[in-house]
């Protein structure tokens, strides 16, 4: 018996593509004595990286996807194993020409060269395809296939020559211990290695590896049907793995990828076919590999007729067989995207999992870079996989929102779509009342949160054109015009606004001030009942988060911070904790929040409680307990939508009662009930505010949003040093807010942008700020206040000039923007008296 | 020639299995299905025969619903159409009711106008390996059988009669089939109607073309309701072979290991020096 | 009685095989007897008398259950030496012109004219045993039961699923007829008596002479080549690990110096890198060399079925977690072209 490291400073469980990237990205790290084990042999060891396509198409509309393909092109044209094609992503309807549009947005917006192209400019590079069945097409030079398991070899091999690393095949983990909520060692059939640190990086295997430490990984394996035919006379007059371009045809789903003599076709048209990761055959059981299932014919047969459709010359053939079928397995995600990072469930559970092979090399350098610094070069929040709520981790929810994001594979996804299945998950104590006001829901977390309310539609004919209404279909899909009627009806009057998703944890104990004032930006040690909002920075000074933390008392701080991002924040604040003297209790099930804002807020709330709340009795920016009838409130004073009034938080069980007596006391001062659309969106932007996960991440600092303090606080906290020495640095960027001059379209029609169109010169030109990035929309919305459409946007320095004059880019035609705020000043009250009234 | 081929659906094995919870069958339940060998080669056989004789070849299964699936592949490869005989419980017939099946929907069709000059089946099935099926279907139709049979011709003028031994070579239209025997290649010369057991080996069989697998979700499959089955299997259960404990003796690792083999395989004295 | 087909080679030899399909019927002639007549609906192992067989020892053959022998064609002094070696006490010859060309159905017949009423009729699990067997069921109406490997009380226990699995089943009747799976036991000589040899005069019906064999043809490299394999006193296995159809040079030249057989894994003759006659397994030959030296070959249970019968079990493969490097006798950790292409120079060195 081959022996195993007794000990390791990192186990590495996996040697499919992002194993073996992780041990050749630690290793460089400077990381010794790493294990890396998988239960199948070398070199393909049986996983889905064994059959995987292998080719890479550089565009995604998600950056942080862009960049790792980016990140990973570079390191797989490095080893020699990538070779380019160039790729078509083909459409054969109208709707599908108008995402390819969308595609060239991302395309510019990233800085990937693509064009759209004519059916007869594919012909002359794939001249078996039939144009008549497209209607065009989205060409990307860069398009190329790589060998993933060659890449792999040469990462692990190095690593292992480098001595950083002992690799064991044919090992299989049987089990992890944890004492006191840490890893210490890993169980294997070929013996047992103390450590602190595992990480799972075997694909659809990771939830069994995760589950052995009492983890979550909540992914599942769900199949991706393959076949490969041939020999195809035409491909084989050429030499070589790839010399045709690879052909997406998107409206079926499919791909068609040369290979050799042979093509390759591949769907994601079938229906979603999942497995559990427990019952995936072992090496022993399957017939080719473990992840290489049983191929479903019926699945696949409506794809066949439609590949004959696009290439009838080449499938037609009689001579040209299918000789391999599979279902192949895969890892799906309920979102979407990857699981990176370390558990928030056990100290030393990492995970690198749910990773395509694009996106292999990258990941496998920021996971190594997070766990030797911290935080890596790449922004990955949206893959953290501290972000998942308790119940987004359960077998039910992955297996229904796999089941039905499968087929968006290669759909058209809205940018609002929401999801169908697993809904009513959360449910605020108002929500029977914002049934009954034809409420819109959105879903966020698992909760229910209105995003108007039809009850509202009344409003739309009070305030007529100002509400900006869309004619086209895709600016107004998830949208309503009762969006900016609400809003307005709050500027005008006041709305009550349902926050109850809110991720709300205190930090308390003796310690309390030093462990929030070590995390945060921004001076803590105020005076009791004051309300900071405050970035979040990582070592690098990046954005980690931004929130709003009230001090209760003198070792209590409350901190409140969003639904989607909030359960990363909590690990981020619990991992940085003093041993002692500090603790978290995380109370967002505790408390349901209302936001009452609006000229009239003060009027309402003066009805229904007589504490002073008199503009000097209750200053901006701080909080306090107040009774509202029987119901004591913790009241706080801000605004995210930058109007008068409070936030107001109860417990669970009391909101609705709250909730009644303010929509009573509401009723002769025009109250209206106010969705999430005026909170998120329009509120927020025509008042410059930020948003964490549009203008805020890890590749953006305090300096380029524009939200630098005078004075920088003297005691240390994360990502300090970055800091001063950003702000002695000139801004790569200028976060700036623009409106758009003229929404006409050639057509006639006003098109409304939704977000991350790319920024480009008067004439037309490419910009590039510091960081070599091209400027996009980071957000989009209507500011009603102001009858103008608002974007925002990172541009050069020397673009941020107050009414310079730049184009968006909208469905690849030009719109006249002008920036008009080049620092967080609002356009809509840029003085802030409405909040101050 | 009109080639009647019989069929079965069977797991996939390539590895190890494990027994359902009754233990009279296999956990199939991560595997996949597939036809035997056997018959993947005897369909083979029965398209290039048709093709040289402007026959046609129809497949036939017994099995569960899900065995449309294996007619469907043959008729990816050409056959021209099926017939299932449906049962959800196969296990509960033995080889010669599957035997008198077969031979009733052979007497049907002849009844119908439709004659089979030949009835082909795998040599035994991947899962059972009764041995017997293709025989006992022979006698119940009265025709000769062969079994072992790796590649078939047809030929005009058939029959034993020229082995010389007073055989009837009443000179019909035949086939000559060739099986691998204990002393070298055999050869037969059938007259038809004939059954005839293949063995994989003779042929390759080729992979359905995407046209093939369109032509085979549109073919004609005639669906039978399965009779009771009559004597019945006497299977009582399955049982795993019992896990073998390795007492291999490694000997080393690499080149350098390579004396040590070879003291062994002096030992053994099968060097020849 | 058990009748038991035995099967000679040109040579004259009891075939392997059949000794042990003899020796099988001998050791387990008691527990055969007790299963016969015992109706297949009946609970196994309550009747009164397979309960009273299952308390005999076992391998102690009955005094009334008598082994026979059917030999078809030539019976050579030397085959019924052999024979009376393994037991048999009566060997039932059968000869007729029309018998010399082989023909299942005439065979059969002339071994169901000489089968008992009431006892067994076996013969070994080759291509020619199963075929005549299932003849011979049809023609006494009967049951069979193909690749039996042991007998109890209970029933019968045979290998299906290509030896991945054993089938339980008790077939009832009055005769009993199987056939022996390959190395379900190995040939055992016991107190040796002088058979008796029974001549018959034999009436062959035409009908039954409808599918002799026309000719053969001992030319073709497949049936000389299979013969070589399962022949060879060493062979040695080839798989996928050997890369290409260019990669068996160093495989080859073993096989020369050990002047034995190659046989290939399902693996290399599916992707045409030789012909299907060399390979060994389920659906290939069935060896039984004293030496078979694995060389990248994992060990899928279809090759293992065809390599039971392997006296020395030697594994080279890089994977010692490897089924083939896990049940064999001796192991070599390593790449097969490394280590075979040493092994050949230490027997060059060594023998010149």
């Amino acid at each position: 018996m081959a022996s195993i490291p007794t000990h390791a400073s990192v186990v590495v469980v996996g040697a499919g593509i992002v194993g073996n990237s992780l041990v050749h990205h630690l290793a460089k790290l400077g990381w010794t004595d790493i294990v890396q084990v998988d239960k199948g042999p070398l070199p393909n060891p049986g996983g889905s990286t064994g059959h995987a396509s292998n080719f890479i198409f550089p565009v995604d509309h998600s950056r942080e996807i862009t960049d790792l393909t980016a990140d990973s092109v570079r390191q797989y044209k490095e080893l020699g194993v990538f070779t380019e094609s160039g790729g078509f992503e083909v459409a054969r309807t109208p709707e599908r020409m108008q995402e390819l549009r969308r595609r060239m947005a991302s395309a510019r917006a990233w800085g990937i060269e693509s064009h759209l192209v004519t059916p007869e400019e594919v012909v002359e590079k794939v001249p078996f395809l039939d144009p008549e069945v497209i209607v065009g097409a989205f060409w990307s030079p860069g398009v190329g296939v790589v060998d993933s398991v060659g890449a792999g070899t040469m990462m692990r091999e190095g690593a292992q020559e480098s001595g950083a690393l002992t690799v064991s095949a044919n090992t299989e983990v049987t089990g992890i211990d944890v004492e006191d909520g840490q890893v210490v060692r890993v169980h294997t059939n070929k013996g047992t290695i103390e450590t602190d640190k595992i990480l799972v990086a075997c694909g659809v295997w990771s939830p069994r590896i995760a589950a052995m430490a009492g983890a979550a990984i909540p992914l599942t394996p769900a199949v991706h049907q393959m076949i490969s035919v041939g020999p195809v006379p035409q491909l084989a007059e050429r030499p070589g793995e790839i010399s045709f371009p690879i052909v997406r045809d998107m409206d079926t789903y499919c791909y068609e990828r040369q290979h050799g003599s042979d093509m390759e076709i591949g769907s994601y048209a079938h229906r979603a076919i999942l497995h559990e990761p427990d019952e995936i055959p072992s090496i022993e059981a399957a017939k080719l590999s473990p992840t290489e299932m049983p191929f479903t014919d019926d699945d696949f047969d409506p794809q066949l007729e439609q590949a004959l459709e696009l290439m009838p010359d080449v499938l037609s053939n009689p001579d040209v067989e299918i000789r391999y079928a599979i279902n192949g397995l895969l890892s799906l995600t309920p979102d979407g995207a990857p699981i990176l990072g370390e558990s928030p469930q056990v100290k030393g559970l990492w995970s690198a999992a749910a990773v395509w092979v694009k996106e292999g090399p990258g990941v496998g350098r920021a996971v190594a870079e997070w766990m030797t610094h911290g935080c890596p070069e790449i922004d990955v929040q949206n893959a953290d996989i501290a972000r998942f709520h308790p119940h987004q981790r359960t077998r039910e929810h992955v297996r229904a929102r796999t089941s039905e994001a499968f087929i968006k594979t290669y759909g058209i996804v809205h940018p609002g779509e929401q999801w169908t299945s697993d809904r009513n998950v959360r449910l605020s104590p108002m929500h029977s009342r914002q049934k009954e006001l034809g409420a819109e829901f959105f879903e966020v977390a698992g909760w229910e949160r209105p995003q108007w309310y039809s009850s509202n539609a009344k409003l739309v004919e009070e305030f007529g054109e100002r509400v900006m209404d869309r004619s086209a279909e895709w600016d107004s899909r998830w949208w309503s015009p009762i969006i900016n009627a609400e809003h307005l009806a709050m500027r005008e009057r006041a709305g009550l606004v349902d926050l109850s998703s809110f991720v709300i944890f205190d930090v308390f104990g003796p310690a309390a001030l030093d462990a929030v004032q070590s995390i945060v930006l921004a001076q803590m040690d105020v005076t009791i009942g004051r309300v900071v909002y405050t970035p979040v920075l990582d070592e690098t000074g990046g954005f980690r988060s931004d929130l709003t933390i009230m001090r209760l008392a003198h070792d209590r701080f409350r901190v409140v911070t969003g639904a989607a991002h909030g359960m990363v924040d909590v690990k981020w604040f619990a991992d940085r904790l003093p041993e002692t003297g500090a603790q978290i209790a995380d109370l967002t099930s505790s408390f349901t929040t209302i936001g009452l804002w609006g000229p009239r807020a003060r009027d309402i709330l003066s009805q229904v409680t007589t504490a002073d709340i008199s503009h000097e009795g209750f200053k901006f920016g701080t909080a306090r307990t107040i009774e509202i009838g029987s119901l004591t409130v913790l009241a706080s004073r801000i605004s995210y939508v930058g109007d008068l009034g409070w936030e107001l938080y109860i417990p669970m069980e009391s909101g609705l009662r709250l909730w009644d007596m303010l929509t009573e006391a509401g009723q002769s001062h025009g109250l209206v009930p106010v969705g999430l659309g005026v909170y998120g969106t329009t509120g927020r932007i025509e008042k410059g505010y930020r948003a964490f996960g549009a203008e805020l991440d890890s590749e953006r600092t305090v300096i380029e949003v524009g939200m630098a303090r005078p004075k920088v606080k003297s005691q240390n906290f994360v990502g300090r040093d970055a800091h001063l020495r950003h702000r002695e640095e000139d801004p790569k960027a200028v976060l700036c807010s623009l409106t758009v001059d003229d929404l006409t379209s050639s057509t006639g029609e006003k098109r409304y942008m939704l977000g991350g169109e790319p920024i480009v010169s008067a004439n037309g030109d490419p910009l590039v700020d510091g960081h070599g990035h091209n400027p996009y929309v980071t957000s989009a919305g209507s500011a009603p206040s102001l009858g103008k459409h608002i974007l925002m946007a990172f541009l050069p320095p020397a673009e941020a000039v107050l009414g310079n004059q730049l184009q968006v880019v909208y469905m690849e035609e030009f719109y006249p923007v002008t920036v008009a705020s080049v620092d967080a000043t609002p356009l809509f009250d840029p003085t802030n008296e409405c909040i101050r009234r | 020639m009109d080639i009647l081929v019989c069929i079965k659906r069977v797991p996939d094995i390539s590895g190890r299995i494990t027994l359902d919870d009754s233990a009279t069958d296999i956990d199939d339940r991560s595997l996949g299905h597939t036809m035997s060998a056997h018959e993947e080669c005897a369909v083979e056989l029965a398209i290039q025969t048709a093709a040289d004789t402007s026959g046609s070849v129809t497949v036939l299964t017994l099995g569960p619903a899900e065995a449309v699936e294996q007619l469907r592949a043959a008729v990816a490869v050409g056959a021209k159409d099926g017939i299932l005989i449906e049962t959800d419980d196969l296990s509960a017939f033995g080889p010669e009711d599957i035997a008198s099946i077969i031979g009733d929907i052979v007497r049907d069709r002849a009844e119908q106008g439709q004659t089979f000059d030949l009835v082909l089946l795998g040599n035994d099935a991947a899962d059972t390996g009764d041995f017997q099926v293709g025989i006992r279907l022979a006698y119940d139709l009265d025709y000769p059988v062969l079994t072992g049979i790796s590649t078939l011709h047809a030929v005009e003028g058939a029959g034993a009669g020229d082995a010389g031994a007073g055989g009837p070579g009443s000179g019909g239209p035949g086939v000559e089939a060739r099986g691998i025997g204990p002393s070298g290649t055999e050869i037969f010369s059938l007259e038809l109607p004939a059954v005839i057991a293949v063995q994989e080996g003779g042929v390759d069989p080729r992979y359905p073309s995407i046209t093939g697998r369109m032509k085979a979700k549109k073919a004609r499959i005639t669906e039978y309701d399965a009779p009771e089955p009559g004597t019945g299997n006497p299977r009582i259960g399955l049982e795993l072979p019992p896990e073998t404990t390795s007492s291999v003796t490694i000997l080393g690792e690499g080149p350098d290991a390579a004396p040590a083999l070879v003291d062994i395989l002096e030992e053994i004295g099968v060097i020849r020096s | 009685m058990t009748l038991v087909f035995v099967e000679t080679d040109e040579g004259g030899q009891v075939q392997l095989t059949s000794a042990e399909a003899v020796t099988f019927a001998r050791t387990n002639a008691d527990v055969l007897a007790g299963l016969v007549g015992s109706p297949p609906e009946q609970p196994p192992g309550r009747s009164a008398t397979s309960g009273q067989v299952a308390q005999r020892p076992q391998g102690s053959s009955d005094e009334g259950v008598t082994v026979e022998a059917a030999v078809i064609g030539q019976l050579t002094d030397a085959a019924t030496e052999q024979l009376a070696r393994l037991g048999v006490e009566t060997i039932h010859h059968l000869e007729h012109p029309e018998l010399e060309a082989y023909s299942a159905a005439a065979w059969a017949q002339a071994l169901v004219d000489i089968a008992p009423e009431t006892g067994t009729v076996m013969a070994s699990g080759t291509p020619r045993g199963m075929e005549l067997m299932a003849h011979v069921a049809v023609r006494t109406g009967q049951r069979m039961a193909a690749n039996v490997i042991a007998a109890d009380a209970d029933g019968l226990l045979r290998q299906v699923l290509g030896g991945s699995a054993f089938e339980r089943l008790a077939l009832g009747g009055d005769l009993q007829v199987l056939t022996i799976a390959g190395h379900a036991c190995s040939p055992e000589d016991t107190t040796a008596t002088t058979p008796e040899v029974i001549e018959y005069e034999l009436e062959i019906a035409v009908e039954d002479l409808r599918t002799a064999v026309v000719r053969t043809e001992v030319e073709t490299t497949d049936a000389a080549d299979a013969s070589g394999l399962t022949q060879a006193r060493a062979v040695v296995g080839a798989g996928r690990g050997v890369g290409s159809e260019n990669g068996f040079g160093e495989v080859l030249e073993l096989v020369n110096h050990l002047g034995g057989a190659l046989g290939v894994s399902r693996v290399v003759t599916g992707l045409g890198w030789r012909p299907h006659s060399e390979q060994v397994g389920q659906t290939g030959s069935r060896i039984s060399p004293d030496v078979y030296i694995a060389c990248g070959i994992s060990g899928a249970i279809q090759h293992m079925a065809g390599i039971e019968g392997a006296k020395t079990l030697i594994a080279i493969n890089t994977d010692e977690e490897s089924t083939m490097v896990q049940r064999a006798d001796y192991a070599i950790i390593g790449d097969l072209h490394e280590v075979v292409g040493a092994v050949n120079e230490e027997i060059r060195t060594r023998h010149g």
